[in-house]
């Protein structure tokens, strides 16, 4: 699976980062850049968590 | 030349010229513009064939003609559209009977002088074609933009995927083809794919419209850009237009206009516009006029391109005109990594390479400039056109 924001839904809440911060990181602006990559195994339920918590649900989850 | 012949635009001209169009059956057709080789024109240059089958393969189909031509710098579709609207349409005809549509719709500019032309070549055929009129905005022309104008009246680029051709108009797969490229379809149904080989590069044959320093000129691909462009007394060469890339003159010497030459050379054939900079121009001044201008239009959804852009725009001024220090420098640096690729479209991805290409082509400039020595140049006249911000 991998991690994915949808841009234009996405209003820098920032939960994320806070959430799954192996993955995620804020750019000075308080957006996150994801990192594009397969998630591994340990970090699908904390990702699961992530996008879940997203107040404008901007985070997705996608099936390879 | 083939697209941009001394016809005049009425349909019994364009017959007169062309001969009258008659459609072969849909197997055929695809077969004939896989055979045909033929590449998009709007700019990605990629197989129209193998879009065409992956649309046609979808339930009810939809075509748009993308007739908007976004790049500032760029002429060759508004020519092609008000001289040879006919050839447009036939291209449109052939991209319906390909994919099996009987949704068809055209998108130009509002303000586009070839709006009244195609009202009246309309008026001249038998052929239901939605006209959109669509707003002068950079990103307004984006094909998923233009999806979403014709969906719901708002030009802005969406999430994709989905793409258009998995789901456009009315949730429809939908065929986005350039109006030149729909030109050529109306030749290639008419002539077949032999003839249509019969010039340009082997690999990605047929003529291209280019737009040379302002002028609309039809050539073979593959033909050294040194033909077509004055090098003489030049600096660098701004290749596919702000979407593209600075080049050196020394490069363009050498490279000739294919996909993948330019692609080679760090460059982009894009949607064919080609600017040589004079030797008296700043090459640093032009880039941050047209960051400026990027910056400006972008669409205001994604927060990295609407907090990235402007920030770069305002480190590319400091660079070319100063106040320059070097905090500017290292954050330009960082924008430049952490904005590409973080939003919905391909906007600040092509701000981003238009500014690193400058950065690169003119690094003794950069260097002469953070010395404290901004060149000459810098209240030279503008080369690049910029529209003005708030025109329709």
């Amino acid at each position: 699976m991998r991690l994915r924001v949808n841009p234009i839904e996405c209003a820098a809440h920032g939960l994320c980062a806070e959430l799954l911060p192996e993955w995620v990181s804020l750019d000075e602006w308080g957006y996150p850049a994801v990192d594009d990559q397969p998630l591994p195994a340990q970090l699908v339920k904390d990702a699961k968590r992530a996008a879940a918590a997203c107040p404008t649900l901007a985070l997705k989850l996608l099936h390879d | 030349m083939r697209l941009l012949t001394q016809s005049g635009p009425t349909l019994a001209e364009h017959e007169a010229m062309h001969g009258r169009l008659t459609l072969p059956p849909r197997v055929q057709l695809l077969d004939a513009v896989e055979a045909a080789g033929l590449l998009g024109r709007g700019g990605a240059g990629f197989p129209t064939a193998r879009k065409m089958r992956t649309v046609g393969a979808g339930k009810h189909p939809a075509v748009l003609g993308n007739a908007c031509e976004g790049e500032p710098a760029s002429r060759k579709d508004v020519q092609l559209l008000t001289r040879h609207p006919h050839l447009v349409l036939d291209g449109l005809a052939v991209a319906a009977a390909a994919v099996g549509a009987k949704d068809v719709h055209l998108a130009l500019h509002a303000d586009s002088p070839a709006l009244p032309v195609l009202r009246a070549a309309l008026a001249e055929r038998r052929q239901p074609v939605t006209l959109h009129e669509v707003p002068r905005r950079y990103t307004a022309s984006e094909e998923t933009a233009l999806i979403s104008f014709v969906n719901t009246g708002t030009a802005k680029p969406l999430f994709t995927p989905p793409r258009p051709f998995e789901q456009g108009i009315a949730k429809r797969p939908t065929l986005v083809n350039n109006a030149e490229t729909l030109a050529h379809l109306a030749l290639i149904a008419r002539h077949g794919p032999a003839w249509f080989r019969e010039v340009g590069d082997p690999e990605e044959p047929g003529t291209l419209l280019l737009t040379v320093d302002g002028a609309v000129v039809e050539v073979p691909s593959g033909r050294p850009l040194r033909q077509v462009a004055d090098l003489g007394g030049k600096q660098a060469v701004l290749v596919g237009g702000y979407f593209g890339t600075w080049i050196s003159v020394a490069q363009a010497h050498e490279v000739t206009l294919t996909h993948r030459d330019l692609r080679a050379a760090g460059g982009a054939l894009g949607a064919g516009i080609v600017l040589t900079l004079p030797a008296g121009s700043c090459g640093l001044v032009e880039t941050a006029r047209v960051a400026a201008y990027l910056a400006n239009e972008n669409a205001g959804q994604c927060g990295p391109c609407f907090n990235g852009l402007p920030a770069i725009a305002n480190a590319v001024r400091a660079l070319a005109v100063g106040p320059w220090d070097e905090a500017t420098m290292v954050a330009l640096d960082r924008w430049l990594g952490v904005v590409p690729g973080r939003g919905a479209c391909h906007h600040p991805d092509g701000a981003v390479r238009f500014v690193l290409s400058a950065l690169a082509v003119f690094a003794q400039d950069v260097a002469a400039h953070r010395a404290g020595h901004p060149c000459a140049g810098a209240h030279a006249a503008s080369v690049l056109p910029v529209p003005r911000r708030g025109a329709a």
